[in-house]
């Protein structure tokens, strides 16, 4: 076995033991070494998509070098070692760009334990992208989940933080009890818990019309826990506090990451185990395509009301969301491509839209509200650039990574025909127009001129900061610009998951 | 025909108080015993479709390798990994119940909730 095919290995173990140490660094060093581990995961998963892409197809990682059916196995192909360069990238600038509010916001004594954390999420999300086996998966899922409550939780002095994470807790203790018992119903009635396994024991399943009950329990379980985790309209409820109270690398981590890493672990399952074919068997297609498009309008219904900044930017995430879950119930791999690409463009431009609130609002004497924010973006031009970018990619503008998403969801819609054909487009048409209420007023506000201007002199952007928005800036202009070789990797990665 | 799956049905009992718990009370120390409650129903789930009638514990006794004398070890190791699993949430979520009382005195989600309101206001 080639030395490379360790990376994802490393990849899950290196942040994992690295988190070990690092509660007992000092807060600066403790930031510092966390990043340094996210930038050397990031270059591996980068070697590791060269070496796919050169070396060919995909592979099996056998843990602890004991075989199928009896041994852990992770497993690596384009469309794996993408997401986690994306994942590790995307963290990396996100503590980057967080870390100067990160000491104001945390006491100092919270703050080397904030670097455990996104460690730790750091290894979960990787091993979420890598597993081959359920119940890894599900151990990892809790690892998030528990993660995310310290992410939210942490920040000193607010309750607000405090009762956004009990709800976070309540809805992703639901999720976590449902898709354990989605597993354990699976391994019961298959005895596997290897996707590769599982999938033949499925398909004769499938084949029994006596098990069709028990088989669309499995499917509804797994379907709804990783909905409710992954933030589907209505199982959202848990997202606008949890966002808009965290501090901005939480933000920026939770919602484009660690939501992201539940959809890839559903996508792993509806391709690999349960595939496309038993799925429309069972009519579970129909239903995430139906949630996806509710998701979407409503998401984008509950954005124009907010009147915060970061709350808006919170319930757009449901909406994107629903365009993801709208992919999976698109039939055919272009559903899936899209819903994948929607993924990566939404990580890079969620992440830049919470940092770049951030620093807004910092440069308006700390105000939430959006009707305070008038002119902000004179006050603090890269952010404002930055935001602005975010928004119209959202919305759709050419140039930007979400236009290629949409051109992406259009395609596979009328690729899969039939009664979804004018459904999807009308529900991408009716999305693009609400996108359109919120994310343009939400930037004319900000580069119009302010009623009265600001007394005390805006505070400058720190250099960090500065950093990650203008790399992640390069990113969104780069995904809108050369998307062809992305969606390469990403249908070859899809093309060998199955 | 008897019934024999007592565990089978002990158990989805179990899981449907604890769920229900867990997502109707308002309660947040009921809450936590709901989650517990549920898992530990799946858990016994899982423990009683791994065990064969008349077989021994998955440990070697005597130099009997047959594998026809012991019941499945594998869905015993879930459930040990489970518990562990369950056990750490079930502890970071009391330390949040914790929190929220020492500073809003209640542990009613929705009066926590409220007040959270008012202090914003």
């Amino acid at each position: 076995m080639p030395l490379w095919q360790s990376i994802p290995f490393a990849s899950v173990m290196l942040p994992l033991a690295g988190a070990a140490v690092t509660a007992a660094l000092p807060p600066r060093a403790s930031r510092r070494w966390a990043g340094a581990l996210m930038a050397v995961v990031w270059g591996l998963s980068v070697g590791l998509i060269v070496c796919l892409l050169t070396g060919g197809g995909s592979f099996t990682y056998p843990m602890g070098h004991l075989g199928a059916p009896w041994g852990n196995e992770l497993r690596a192909g384009p469309l794996e070692a993408l997401l986690a360069s994306l994942f590790s990238g995307v963290m990396l600038l996100s503590l980057l760009g967080g870390a100067d509010k990160l000491r104001e916001d945390l006491t100092p004594g919270r703050q080397p334990f904030y670097s455990v954390l996104l460690l730790l999420t750091l290894a979960a999300l990787m091993a979420q992208v890598y597993t081959n086996d359920l119940f890894t998966a599900y151990v990892f899922v809790e690892i998030i989940t528990l993660c995310g409550c310290g992410l939210i939780a942490a920040r000193s002095g607010t309750g607000k933080s405090l009762s956004a994470a009990a709800r976070y807790m309540v809805m992703n203790l639901i999720a976590s009890a449902l898709f354990l018992l989605g597993v354990i119903l699976l391994y019961d009635l298959t005895g596997h818990l290897l996707m590769d396994p599982l999938r033949g024991a499925v398909q004769v399943l499938a084949a029994d019309p006596a098990r069709e009950l028990p088989l669309t329990m499995v499917v509804a379980l797994l379907c709804v826990s990783l909905a409710i985790k992954g933030a589907l309209w209505p199982f959202h409820t848990w997202v606008p506090d949890a966002y808009s109270t965290a501090t901005p690398t939480g933000a920026a981590v939770l919602s484009s990451l660690v939501c992201k890493a539940y959809l890839i672990l559903l996508l792993k399952v509806l391709t690999r185990v349960i595939t496309p074919e038993v799925l429309a068997a069972v009519q579970a297609d129909q239903v995430l395509f139906l949630l996806g498009i509710a998701g979407m309008l409503m998401g984008s219904l509950h954005a124009i009301h907010q009147r915060e900044l970061r709350r808006m930017i919170a319930w757009s995430s449901v909406a994107q969301v629903g365009y993801i879950f709208m992919g999976f119930g698109l039939r055919g791999g272009l559903g899936m491509g899209a819903s994948v690409f929607h993924m990566v463009s939404h990580a890079v431009c969620k992440s830049m839209l919470f940092l770049a609130a951030d620093a807004l609002i910092r440069a308006s004497e700390g105000h939430e509200a959006l009707r305070n924010l008038r002119g902000a973006g004179h006050r603090a031009p890269l952010a404002g650039v930055c935001l602005s970018a975010g928004l119209l990619s959202l919305v759709g503008i050419p140039l930007l990574g979400g236009f290629v998403s949409k051109l992406n969801f259009v395609q596979a819609a009328i690729a899969a025909g039939g009664i979804r054909e004018p459904i999807a487009l009308a529900a991408l048409a009716v999305s693009t127009l609400l996108h359109i209420f919120y994310c343009v007023r939400a930037v004319l506000l900000i580069w119009s001129q302010p009623e009265q201007p600001l007394t005390a002199p805006a505070p400058r952007i720190p250099w960090r900061a500065g950093l990650a928005l203008g790399a992640l800036l390069v990113l969104n202009l780069a995904l809108g610009c050369l998307a062809p070789p992305v969606w390469t990797v990403i249908q070859s990665g899809l093309a060998v998951i199955g | 025909m008897s019934l024999s799956n007592y565990e089978e049905l002990a158990a989805i009992a179990l899981f449907g108080i604890g769920l229900t718990l867990l997502i109707l009370d308002r309660n947040l120390i009921k809450k936590i015993i709901g989650f517990s409650m549920s898992d530990a129903g799946i858990y016994l789930y899982l423990a009683a479709r791994g065990y064969v009638e008349g077989r021994r514990p998955p440990i070697v006794e005597n130099g009997v390798t047959d594998a026809a004398a012991y019941i499945n070890p594998i869905p015993t190791g879930l459930v040990l990994t489970g518990i562990v699993v369950s056990v750490a949430s079930s502890a970071v979520f009391l330390a949040l119940a914790v929190r929220l009382y020492e500073r809003y005195r209640t542990l009613n989600l929705d009066e926590i909730t409220d007040r959270v309101r008012k202090e914003e206001e």
